[in-house]
């Protein structure tokens, strides 16, 4: 009966077996040795710990599989009657605990170094957001926002017709890559401004989460200029799945011009805040930062989701007080998904996102408000206690 | 003959006539049982109803996973099917499985005639419906159901919408249930056994039900009050869990794990105590080292309080702290492995033979064991921060609680429903149950190593196309192994209608008092204390 059983099972597992062969992207297989002296060593220690466990589970399962086939009754076997045995039972208590010995101490070694914050070179404040990151330079003043590339925004959204095969790097690849130099070691300082992230490099081995009002730290050393590239591995919301983050390292005298055209930028964006933007000008900025910022849960057409996000379109905030509607983008609503965008946007940005939502989806307010007005707005507001701006946030940390 | 016939010849018997009644008929017998073998079967159908539902849930996530790019659901809805698959399997199907399986089963196991407390044990079962309404009826609502994970970690889990109330009310009544049927079994095991059946020859599903049911007595309230905290935070203006008060996220953390830990032995412990009582049975053999395995199976009880924060091993805890959960997670493979190597000494030069329930028994130990050395990989701490909240993990603990504790689950049915109906499953259909089932679920969960170990995080619905063939293969294991689950239906239904009819002894190597009494077993059992002797324990 049971070689009837066996005989048709065959078939389905080389039916089974057989395509995984042909098709199976064997990069897709291991831990990366990475970049960094640690991650060598981490890639090392799992390594090891794999081959003990190989080892123990084929010594279990050798002699696992010589008794099923051996001491079957139907081969005429005879149960035996013994039913303990100090001397084995003390073995196989001793043998494993060495094991776990011989397994530890190189795990603590490795786990000490990691923690080893000392005579870091340079700090860069990663602050997770909803979904996005954002690096502050502390040596430096560079400070930008870096989110998934936009390509792939449109492409991942149910139903685009867009086929994601044709990026290489889907979902893996952002708009402003962190950019940092070889051969420095790195200190990062990880908090969050909303719920908890973890921001987590394979190559560099360092995974931290970000926690709102705490800061981690972790740090790397990286050896090979590249593109190295992470995700966000801490469940954090709707997006979750699409906060990517890309690491640029690049040989120190890349890296310095990079910095040096990072300062000229945001004197340019300075100069943007000031001048006196047309309503034309500020719809189209706004769109764009609507649909970086706002689209993933006030949707396309700003139709929200009912019970879980509100509309923009008809929406009494958005159409109604201005200083409500830029309070509320500014602080965002406690308790909510709505978070503060004050410290996220620049004054041009908010600028325009709000004249896009006080104009667009039918909400004919025929508003314009100007980056300059938005700024001194936000001085009026920032006499409230519950205020978050970029000012205050470092003032915290 | 088996001892409840015995008792009807009891010379005092037709003076108690009147206590002497079957199950009153119609639907009244459910709502109103105080039976333990009543009980035991509402709590096992409700678990295996569960069952689909979660499973369902599964083949959502899994059809999502099944090639890049979102093809079905809104991120936010694959994020509260990730959440309920895991809240209902693990509190609404493997949990009231066991509680079912020790319903049936502990007081025949101990020669006692019912549970300690019937009542209590009505109350027990039929809160459980009520609160999976509840928290069902999340789904339905317009804010959606919970979508932060089981983990309920805030703040993320104070973002849900009106649903938030709802979860932690229904979350309250699972663990009330859980709490009172913990008391329960431990009041029928310390009051109600027999005079000679001591602890130490308690049939080893006993002893594990009795040290799980401590852990749950001793963990459910610490759950209990971390998610009383989540709501305070949300309605009445406490700050436990929020900086901007003086709270700390992670503390919550540190709480919801020192119930999780536990947690998960309460998951697997009963599953350890079935496999211990079926592989003697096919091996024709005595479990080897029954004091060696109630001393491990204390000692995991023990040690899975000291291990939680191996969870958190990227929270950014001090240097001492990781030192310390990593050594205690790496002691918890010692009395773990102290089990597997008793089972293979169980096995050894015993006189096997391979039915149904045997073929579960050995796919538990063996792919428990895969579970088990990957969990000895992930103790170690800087390869767990690679390793974790990866697919890595998802296959770990996958590993240990499909063909772990759902496996035993399978192994316990087959073994014990001819007792329970008085007819044999079709032995046929079993073995093709168990095949089948066992290739699928390695398709399923093996290729998740690989894509864990290549950089795929857990809890997303969409990823880069270099994880998509394993990604893919995974999905074809996951409706596989599901809709085979529909023969483990079948045949139990056909094992119901009818059958080869069991003996009371049922399978030839059986020890133990429930193999005493006839099959099915009648409804009251050992109302007369039965004799505990060597024929009759199982060591």
């Amino acid at each position: 009966m049971t070689s009837g059983v066996y005989r048709w099972m065959l078939p389905i597992v080389f039916a089974l077996a057989l395509p995984s062969v042909a098709w199976a992207d064997w990069g897709a297989l291991n831990m990366p040795v990475g970049v960094t002296e640690i991650s060598g060593k981490v890639h090392a220690l799992h390594m090891r710990i794999f081959y003990w466990c190989c080892v123990i589970g084929a010594c279990v399962f050798a002699v696992m599989f010589y008794s099923m086939f051996k001491h079957r009754k139907s081969k005429g076997a005879v149960a035996a009657d013994f039913h303990e045995s100090t001397t084995v039972e003390v073995i196989w208590t001793i043998v494993p605990l060495v094991i776990l010995i011989v397994m530890a101490i190189p795990a603590a070694k490795v786990l000490i170094e990691m923690e080893d914050f000392s005579d870091s070179e340079m700090s860069i404040k990663v602050t997770a957001y909803q979904w996005r990151w954002q690096y502050e330079y502390l040596d430096e003043d560079i400070s930008f926002y870096s989110q998934l590339n936009p390509a792939h925004n449109v492409a991942r959204q149910i139903d685009s017709g867009v086929d994601t095969e044709q990026f290489e790097h889907y979902l893996k690849d952002v708009d402003n890559p962190l950019v940092v130099p070889v051969g420095k070691k790195i200190r990062f300082l990880h908090t969050a401004a909303d719920v908890i992230h973890s921001w987590w490099v394979p190559d560099l081995a360092v995974k931290k989460d970000s926690i709102p009002g705490f800061i981690n730290e972790n740090w790397a050393r990286i050896e090979k200029p590249g593109v190295y590239r992470g995700k966000c591995a801490e469940l954090c919301g709707r997006d979750h799945g699409f906060m990517p983050i890309v690491v640029q390292a690049l040989p120190q005298e890349e890296y310095d011009t990079w910095v040096e055209e990072q300062k000229m930028k945001t004197a340019a964006a300075d100069m943007d805040a000031i001048r006196q933007w047309s309503h034309q000008e500020l719809l189209a900025t706004g769109a764009k930062v609507y649909d970086a910022n706002c689209m993933s849960c006030h949707q396309k057409e700003g139709q929200g989701i009912p019970g879980m996000f509100p509309a923009i379109a008809g929406s009494d905030v958005v159409t109604g007080d201005l200083d409500t509607h830029v309070s509320t983008v500014v602080h965002g609503v406690a308790d909510s998904a709505m978070q503060a965008f004050g410290s996220r946007l620049t004054d041009t940005d908010l600028a325009a996102v709000i004249t896009y939502q006080r104009n667009a989806f039918g909400n004919e307010t025929g508003d314009t408000i100007q980056p300059s007005h938005m700024r001194s707005l936000r001085q009026g507001l920032s006499q409230s206690a519950l205020n978050v701006t970029p000012d205050n946030l470092k003032g915290v940390n | 003959m088996s001892y409840s016939d015995k008792a009807h010849d009891h010379p005092g018997h037709d003076e108690h006539d009147d206590h002497h009644h079957g199950p009153a008929p119609g639907l009244m017998r459910w709502i109103t049982t105080t039976n333990h073998k009543d009980i035991g079967t509402l709590y096992l159908w409700f678990s295996l109803i569960m069952f689909f539902i979660g499973g369902g849930m599964a083949l959502i996530i899994r059809a999502e996973l099944g090639s890049p790019g979102l093809q079905f659901v809104d991120p936010m809805f694959f994020n509260s099917m990730t959440t309920m698959h895991a809240i209902v399997m693990i509190f609404g199907v493997v949990m009231p499985a066991f509680v079912g399986l020790a319903n049936w089963m502990i007081p025949m196991m101990i020669g006692a005639p019912d549970m300690a407390l019937p009542r209590l044990n009505n109350w027990s079962f039929w809160i459980m419906p009520f609160a999976f309404t509840i928290m069902l009826s999340t789904l339905f609502m317009d804010s959606g159901g919970p979508a932060g994970g089981w983990t309920l970690y805030p703040p993320l889990v104070l973002q849900m919408g009106d649903s938030f109330a709802f979860v932690i009310f229904a979350i309250h009544f699972m663990g009330i249930s859980s709490v009172m049927g913990s008391i329960n079994i431990v009041a029928t095991i310390f009051n109600m056994r027999p005079p000679g059946m001591t602890m130490m020859k308690m049939p080893m599903f006993v002893w594990t039900w009795l040290i799980t049911a401590y852990l749950l007595i001793a963990t459910i309230p610490v759950f209990a009050g971390a998610v009383t905290m989540l709501l305070t935070d949300r309605f009445f203006g406490t700050s436990f869990f929020s900086a901007a008060g003086g709270g700390d996220p992670v503390m919550f953390q540190h709480i919801f794990w020192f119930f999780g830990h536990p947690e998960v032995y309460i998951l697997i412990l009963p599953a350890f105590g079935i496999v211990s009582s079926i592989i003697p049975t096919f091996a024709r053999k005595p479990l080897f080292g029954y004091d060696s395995m109630v001393y491990a199976t204390a000692s995991i009880a023990f040690l899975s309080f000291i291990v939680w924060a191996h969870h958190m091993f990227t929270t950014g805890m001090p240097l001492a702290g990781e030192l310390f959960f990593m050594f205690s997670t790496m002691m918890i493979s010692v009395p773990t492995g102290v089990k597997v190597f008793n089972w293979v000494a169980t096995m050894w030069r015993g006189s096997m033979s391979f039915e149904t329930p045997m073929l579960f028994a050995v796919g538990f130990v063996i792919m428990f064991t895969i579970g088990g050395l990957s969990g000895l990989m992930l103790a170690i701490t800087p390869a767990d921060i690679q390793y974790h909240d990866t697919y890595f993990v998802v296959a770990h603990f996958h590993y240990v609680l499909v063909p772990g504790a759902i496996y035993s689950l399978m192994a316990a049915t087959y073994y014990w429903i001819p007792k329970w109906t008085g007819n044999m499953y079709d032995e046929k259909l079993g073995k093709l149950h168990f095949w089948i089932s066992t290739i699928f679920v390695n398709v399923l969960f093996f290729p998740m190593h690989f894509v864990g170990l290549a950089g795929m995080p857990r809890r997303i619905p969409d990823y880069n196309n270099i994880f998509a063939d394993w990604n893919f293969i995974a999905t074809i294991g996951a409706f596989g192994f599901g809709f085979s689950q529909l023969l483990f239906v079948y045949i139990i239904l056909k094992c119901i209608k009818g059958g080869k009819e069991a003996t009371a002894e049922v399978w030839e190597g059986a020890r133990g008092l429930e193999w005493t009494v006839a099959s099915p077993a009648p409804y009251h059992t050992f109302e007369v204390a039965p004799p505990i002797d060597a024929n009759t324990v199982t060591r």
